[in-house]
């Protein structure tokens, strides 16, 4: 009978502990109950600045005896900026729970060693000794725009057909999946389902792994809502307040948002680093309101789990297989050209590609996508040489490589779009997102592994983007077959199949 | 297998007869990272390291000319030049509060001064320069001591630093007008290394310099990470 009191105990003490620990996780943060209301607060324009996110301490912008006043009414309310579970450690900022990315600093202030995370670094340090505030007062009332799109241009049918789902999907507050070929018009088929969101009152965020995409999007959306607060947000922005009821933002700024966008727009889902990088998708979900939100997502290379799902019917989707201006996609054509990389290793031009370049059609640009950096500078100098000696460029100026370190790489995009420079050489950041009206495009090695499906996909979408030009041409130069090559060639030819079945119905 | 504290790349260790059987020390840099810092070379001033034709750069000759011969600080050895790369590292450690990036120095930091300083006759003081309260209290660490923790066990705290100005948003006519700013605890009868991460115009280090003689103490080395 003792013995068995004794297990007894053991057994509760036991599952107690277990319990304790079990409610502890389960016990988020953030469903505390809202604090009191004070509706004088909702109509001042500073809480625009705190309101919807995850902030430091050193983020939030005021005297500490008005911090402490609103911390005592607990308006700003802190979280554990580091969760510990059992074995496990995550950044709440960011989300981070590799190890490798955690490390120990010694605090002078509490006189310990605390734990901060090194993957968020750049956007402030998030210490253990520090919480992270989240603004808990009254809500900001976002304003109810009349008319608020001032976009003049008309749609397409295949266009049109999307835009209505789109705006279904964001009134409904629903997810959906856009599968659109490249140079479709993604843009301007959100451009309907935005002007509702902004009549309602709604905040919305468009949301893109490329900073280069942000910046061309930023200009584009400002002037098809003149009178909406457009603001884009990346490393180097220049304002990086986060105020506006329409934000363009990488997906990396996303850490800092906490149930703050009605709408989310996710661009270019399948791009580098968001399809690999877990902790953006988490962080993206968790920028949208937590319990009702709209979240359009969207790609023109699905990836395997995509199609996965569209099969499956696990998420809603829409797809416009045609251009707007209705011709089809270029198919790239292939050029098998032995020891290629050895050749330009030796200083010399390919034979296959000294041969294009002289018959090549003189009113279009290069644009010539390389696969490595080291490859880049030796090539450059190559074709530097080879294209001044044919005179088919006159001046050194007209030609140039960009990459993701270079520091003038958006003034030679620019230079580019301006056909001041004739060839263009490039790492895969030019592979998605940026329209050059005349092009062709030419891919050395793409039997590199760099060039997967989606990146070739989208190398060959960038050719025959305008409706003066629509015939590009695309070459790839070839050492050995790849997949990724035969799959490109087969989706291609596969979305200009079902665009002509379309056209034969009438539905476009 | 250890990654590259700047670049987050895989170190990859050669294997080689000096590791076979000792472990070497843990790298922090990756060889390409590395390469990038550049080391003080020989064409120096020979007392503040500036990279100089002259055997005195034209600031020391200034200091010089201000203290009447009598330059409190007798010599300033420092690891690195300042180039747009060690500019970044130190960003990112001492701005943006990266702890870890310090490690990246501590070998050449450790080997450089038993080098240069294993010939003085008694054992100096390692002291390194401090942060004002406010400064501690938002950047949780000191970068100076933790370079001085590489060196000894025993770091001296000789100093209090009192207002806690940026230096590094001042221009050079500014940081020389600019006053004392610490207080000195104790008198000083050793020979003293003072530490810190960089020196740029040496207002500083000749601040606590000038204390620490008029305390007694022989002579004042200051022993920095760069020169800016």
């Amino acid at each position: 009978m003792n013995k068995l009191n004794w297990i007894k105990a053991i057994y509760n003490q036991f599952f107690q502990l277990f319990r304790k620990g079990k409610e502890e996780i389960s016990r988020s943060p953030f469903s505390d109950p809202p604090a009191p209301s004070a509706m004088h607060l909702s109509t001042e324009t500073w809480i625009k600045q705190y309101e919807g996110k995850l902030l430091l301490r050193q983020e939030i912008d005021l005297p500490e005896s008005i911090f402490q006043h609103y911390t005592k009414l607990q308006y700003f309310h802190a979280v554990p900026s580091i969760m510990k579970k059992f074995f496990s450690i995550q950044c709440r900022r960011c989300f981070n729970q590799d190890k490798a990315h955690f490390s120990v600093l010694p605090c002078k202030r509490c006189q310990k060693s605390h734990l901060y995370c090194r993957h968020c670094i750049e956007m402030g340090r998030v210490l253990d000794c520090e919480p992270l505030y989240e603004w808990k007062g009254p809500a900001y009332v976002w304003p109810e725009h009349k008319t608020p799109c001032s976009w003049q241009g008309h749609l397409t049918n295949a266009q049109k057909k999307a835009a209505q789902k789109i705006a279904l999907a964001i009134e409904k507050q629903r997810k959906l999946l856009v599968w659109a070929v490249t140079g479709s018009g993604k843009t301007e088929m959100l451009f309907s389902g935005i002007e509702q969101a902004l009549q309602a009152g709604k905040r919305i965020c468009i949301a893109s792994p490329r900073a280069d995409v942000v910046r061309e999007l930023v200009p584009r959306v400002q002037a098809a809502f003149l009178n909406v607060s457009v603001q884009g947000l990346h490393a180097n922005s220049r304002d990086k307040t986060g105020t506006a009821q329409l934000i363009i933002a990488t997906t990396h700024q996303l850490y800092r948002y906490y149930n703050a966008f009605d709408v989310l727009i996710i661009d270019e889902i399948d791009a580098f680093p968001y399809h690999a990088d877990d902790t953006l998708k988490k962080a993206a979900d968790r920028a949208g309101r937590t319990h009702h939100r709209a979240v359009i997502y969207l790609t023109a290379t699905p990836r395997d789990k995509q199609k996965w799902q569209m099969f499956n019917k696990t998420l809603p989707y829409t797809f416009v297989p045609t251009r707007y201006h209705g011709a089809p996609l270029v198919i790239p054509q292939w050029k098998m050209q032995p020891s290629l990389v050895k050749k330009i290793s030796k200083d010399m031009v390919p034979p296959f590609m000294s041969q294009w370049f002289l018959n090549r059609p003189p009113h279009r640009q290069v644009l010539l996508f390389i696969p490595t950096l080291s490859l880049l500078s030796i090539s450059f100098s190559v074709f530097k040489a080879f294209l001044l000696k044919e005179k088919i460029i006159t001046s050194a100026d007209q030609i140039a490589q960009v990459h993701a370190q270079d520091a003038s790489r958006e003034e030679k995009i620019e230079a580019f779009r301006r056909r001041e420079i004739t060839v263009l050489l490039t790492t895969t950041i030019l592979e998605r997102g940026v329209t050059f009206p005349s092009i062709d495009v030419l891919v050395l090695d793409s039997s590199h592994p760099v060039f997967d499906e989606a990146a070739l996909t989208q190398i060959a979408g960038r050719a025959g983007r305008s409706a003066s030009d629509p015939k590009g041409q695309v070459l790839f130069f070839y050492q050995t077959k790849t997949k990724a090559m035969v799959r490109t060639n087969q989706s291609i030819r596969e979305m200009n199949r079902l665009q002509k079945l379309l056209l034969q119905k009438g539905e476009l | 297998m250890r990654n590259c504290v700047w670049c987050h790349e895989e170190i990859h260790a050669a294997l080689h007869w000096k590791n076979v059987f000792v472990p070497e020390q843990k790298q922090c840099l990756c060889d390409s990272c590395e390469n990038n810092l550049k080391k003080t070379g020989h064409e120096i001033c020979v007392t503040c390291s500036k990279t100089s034709l002259t055997k005195q750069c034209f600031d020391c000759e200034r200091w010089q000319k201000k203290y009447k011969n009598q330059d409190p600080l007798v010599k300033n050895i420092s690891v690195f030049e300042y180039n747009h790369f060690i500019k970044e590292i130190v960003t990112k450690w001492k701005y943006r509060g990266d702890y870890e990036m310090g490690f990246a120095f501590q070998s050449v930091f450790k080997q450089t001064f038993q080098t240069n300083f294993k010939k003085m006759s008694s054992s100096p003081d390692i002291v390194p320069i401090p942060l004002s309260a406010e400064r501690i209290q938002h950047r949780a660490f000191n970068q100076a001591e933790m370079l001085a923790g590489f060196l000894t066990r025993d770091i001296k705290q000789y100093f209090i630093r009192t207002q806690g100005e940026k230096q590094s948003k001042r221009n050079r006519k500014e940081r020389l007008a600019s006053a004392n700013p610490f207080i000195l605890r104790q008198t000083v009868n050793n020979p003293v290394v003072l530490v810190d991460d960089i020196y740029t115009t040496g207002r500083t280090l000749r601040h606590a310099a000038e204390l620490l003689r008029k305390a007694g103490c022989p002579y004042v080395y200051a022993y920095t990470l760069i020169r800016g």
